[in-house]
């Protein structure tokens, strides 16, 4: 089956799913600060919303340190949040207990951006594959457990002796799926990819892109894409949020971003990443960035951008601004909009 | 135009636990004075060490560079160097920025100092016209406030920044040839085109040579005149920058090409991708290193090394498929 012909399957679920899009995370003023030495208190996600619907692949972008891994990660509870709600399927993720915070843990799972790093190096890749199957007491006898193994690694087209090896032996894009194996071994509902193919070569990164979406459209997954790499996560996702020191810039669907970016900034980071094309390359016209971004120790007050923006106002300085729908499913966080709504 | 280095029949080699590594084998290029050049590879394709041998920084042992390898700089052989012209080479003719700056700089000392010390050692002898010098460079790569600056170690600078004083040091001796290895691979990519258009202007300023080692193809799309790409230890395309982007020969340049998605198209196609993994270098595969992975892999690939073919001036690739026996076997790829 081709691309297109799934894309048009797709979109005639899309139909029928219209009338009830069923929001699978509802992120609402989540805030997460971390403490540091001294009274300083780095805001890392200063008060961001957004919905996620179930089936569709959400990838967000920003430059290091706007705060995308901790918000994503905060989204799952690997951290508590300081304020605001995160609510998956229905639930109030901090407030889960017992069963259903079990069942939770077992719905979300992450792929990690660095393959070396988040494998055990003590263990053989097969138990590092059913640690989460053991712990959610998925399977009943061991011949199960490895026979899960073996289907795993299939699936993510290792072959079925790897099991006994150990991470070293692998190279990191064969890793990397290992990684994913272990994501997807107890049936999650909702995976986060915390840039799972910022460390590998351009023609692995495709490999692991292309399984990436084959097993999302087997499985039915909802994605949280992360990366620093706007047109793979164009690829890849059908909404993109833009973040910039920790607050939303802007929400849009992938094909608008690039034809209609709303954002002062967005439209610099888009003009700022590089096309293999040298007739292109050359036509083109890169919006420059003023000044160095501000300590998410010590933010702007009012708009974030604000020292960077060339079109920054008076009223930028003094609020900040909220997040706005100017389209239909484009919403933006800029005062430039203020008079369009 | 007059060629500042050629690069002829390079192989060096690296004496591991495991044997002996073949990173580089039998690499041959030039670059003209001023011209920029790229070179373009995966991890592990031997691209930074063959950079780092011109700039004469492969340690021997456990690295070996084998007999029959010449480095012509400016018409003579860098091989056959001794330590003093070595010392005058290095820095002085020839500058390398690394990508990891902040490991490439000295934590210790301030980068005024750090700065100083490569003028000092390439003949401004003069206290006040080193300090003058300094500051003019920190300008010059457009660091703010250079004087107060001066004083600050590296970890008090942002990447960006520190990628920057390392440019700075690299041009302080106007060297001749510049090998920038990966100079934006760790930044972000607002900063990445500051970086690339930093270098770009200085260049062009001082008609500086520029070898730029990437492996990013639409980081030199616009910056380098020449492309070289490498896989495992071999050259396996070369030409202008219009050749390899709409003349594609190469398999592997194609697929190299066709993997990464176009930010300003909207493609429905799946991503190609390359099959497999590059092959490990203590035993490279006979023949063409690339048969293991390439779709049009026929016999003769597993057997014997490729020969090189020139399409037009300058535009060479090494590929059994342009051999006249093999010619209709394809079809004519798409343009």
């Amino acid at each position: 089956m081709d691309r297109g012909e799934i894309k048009d399957k797709e979109r005639t679920k899309d139909k029928e799913e219209v009338k009830d899009r069923e929001k699978i995370l509802e992120v609402k003023h989540l805030k997460k600060y971390f403490k540091q030495s001294g009274k300083s208190v780095l805001k890392a996600v200063d008060d961001v919303s957004f919905d996620v619907y179930k089936g569709e692949t959400v990838g967000i972008v920003g430059e290091s340190g706007c705060g995308k891994t901790t918000c994503a990660r905060t989204c799952i509870g690997m951290y508590p949040a300081t304020s605001g709600e995160v609510i998956y399927k229905g639930k109030d993720i901090s407030k889960l207990r017992g069963a259903e915070k079990r069942s939770f843990t077992k719905e979300v799972q992450i792929i990690f951006q660095d393959p070396y790093s988040s494998l055990d190096p003590k263990m053989r890749v097969g138990d590092i594959i059913c640690e989460g199957l053991r712990a959610h007491k998925m399977c009943k006898s061991k011949e199960e457990y490895n026979k899960r193994a073996v289907e795993l690694l299939e699936m993510v087209g290792l072959n079925p002796e790897h099991a006994n090896r150990y991470v070293h032996e692998f190279s990191g894009g064969q890793r990397q799926r290992i990684g994913i194996a272990r994501a997807l071994a107890v049936e999650p509902d909702f995976v986060v990819c915390d840039e799972p193919i910022s460390a590998l070569d351009v023609s692995i990164q495709a490999q692991i892109v292309n399984l990436l979406s084959k097993l999302k459209r087997e499985k039915e997954l909802t994605f949280m894409f992360i990366a620093h790499d706007l047109s793979m996560v164009k690829y890849v996702s059908d909404r993109i949020i833009v973040m910039y020191l920790g607050t939303i810039a802007e929400i849009t669907d992938s094909k608008s971003l690039y034809s209609d970016p709303k954002h002062p900034y967005t439209k610099a980071l888009l003009s700022a990443i590089p096309i293999p094309d040298p007739k292109v390359e050359k036509e083109r016209e890169r919006i420059k960035l003023q000044g160095e971004l501000p300590s998410p120790t010590d933010p702007p007050k009012g708009c974030r951008f604000i020292n960077r923006c060339k079109f920054a106002k008076e009223i930028c300085a003094r609020e900040m601004p909220q997040l706005r729908e100017v389209e239909k499913g484009h919403s933006v966080a800029c005062h430039l909009y203020d008079e369009q709504i | 135009m007059k060629k500042l280095l050629e690069v002829k029949n390079l192989r060096v080699s690296f004496h591991s636990y495991s044997g002996e590594v073949e990173a580089v084998r039998g690499v041959s290029f030039h670059v003209n004075e001023g011209e920029s050049v790229a070179i373009v590879g995966e991890s592990g394709c031997g691209k930074s060490v063959t950079a780092r041998t011109v700039m004469g920084l492969t340690q021997c042992p456990p690295g070996e560079i084998k007999e029959g390898s010449e480095i012509i700089f400016d018409g003579r052989d860098i091989t056959k160097f001794s330590e003093k012209e070595w010392q005058r080479y290095r820095g002085g003719d020839c500058a390398i920025i690394f990508q990891d700056a902040l490991a490439a700089l000295n934590p210790t000392l301030t980068v005024g100092h750090q700065i100083e010390e490569k003028l000092k050692l390439h003949g401004i002898k003069d206290k006040k016209e080193a300090y003058s010098e300094t500051v003019r460079l920190l300008t010059a790569v457009g660091i703010p406030n250079p004087e107060k600056r001066y004083k600050a170690y590296p970890h008090e600078f942002s990447g960006g920044m520190r990628q920057r004083i390392m440019i700075a040091i690299a041009i302080a001796c106007n060297p001749g040839l510049l090998i920038a290895d990966e100079p934006t691979t760790a930044l972000d990519v607002t900063i990445q085109a500051d970086i690339i258009d930093l270098i770009k202007e200085l260049v062009k300023e001082h008609n500086t040579a520029v070898i730029m080692i990437t492996h990013d193809l639409g980081v030199v799309a616009d910056m380098a005149e020449r492309i070289i790409v490498m896989y495992a230890g071999k050259v396996v395309e070369e030409g202008s920058s219009e050749d390899i982007f709409y003349k594609t020969k190469h398999p592997y340049t194609r697929a190299l090409l066709n993997s990464v998605p176009r930010l300003d198209l909207d493609e429905e196609k799946e991503l190609e991708f390359i099959e497999g993994a590059p092959p490990d270098m203590t035993d490279p595969p006979k023949g063409c290193a690339f048969a293991g992975r390439c779709p049009y892999c026929m016999e003769i690939c597993t057997k014997e090394e490729p020969p090189c073919y020139e399409f037009n001036e300058g535009h060479t690739a090494h590929c059994w498929k342009y051999h006249e026996y093999a010619e209709g076997l394809f079809g004519e790829v798409e343009e």
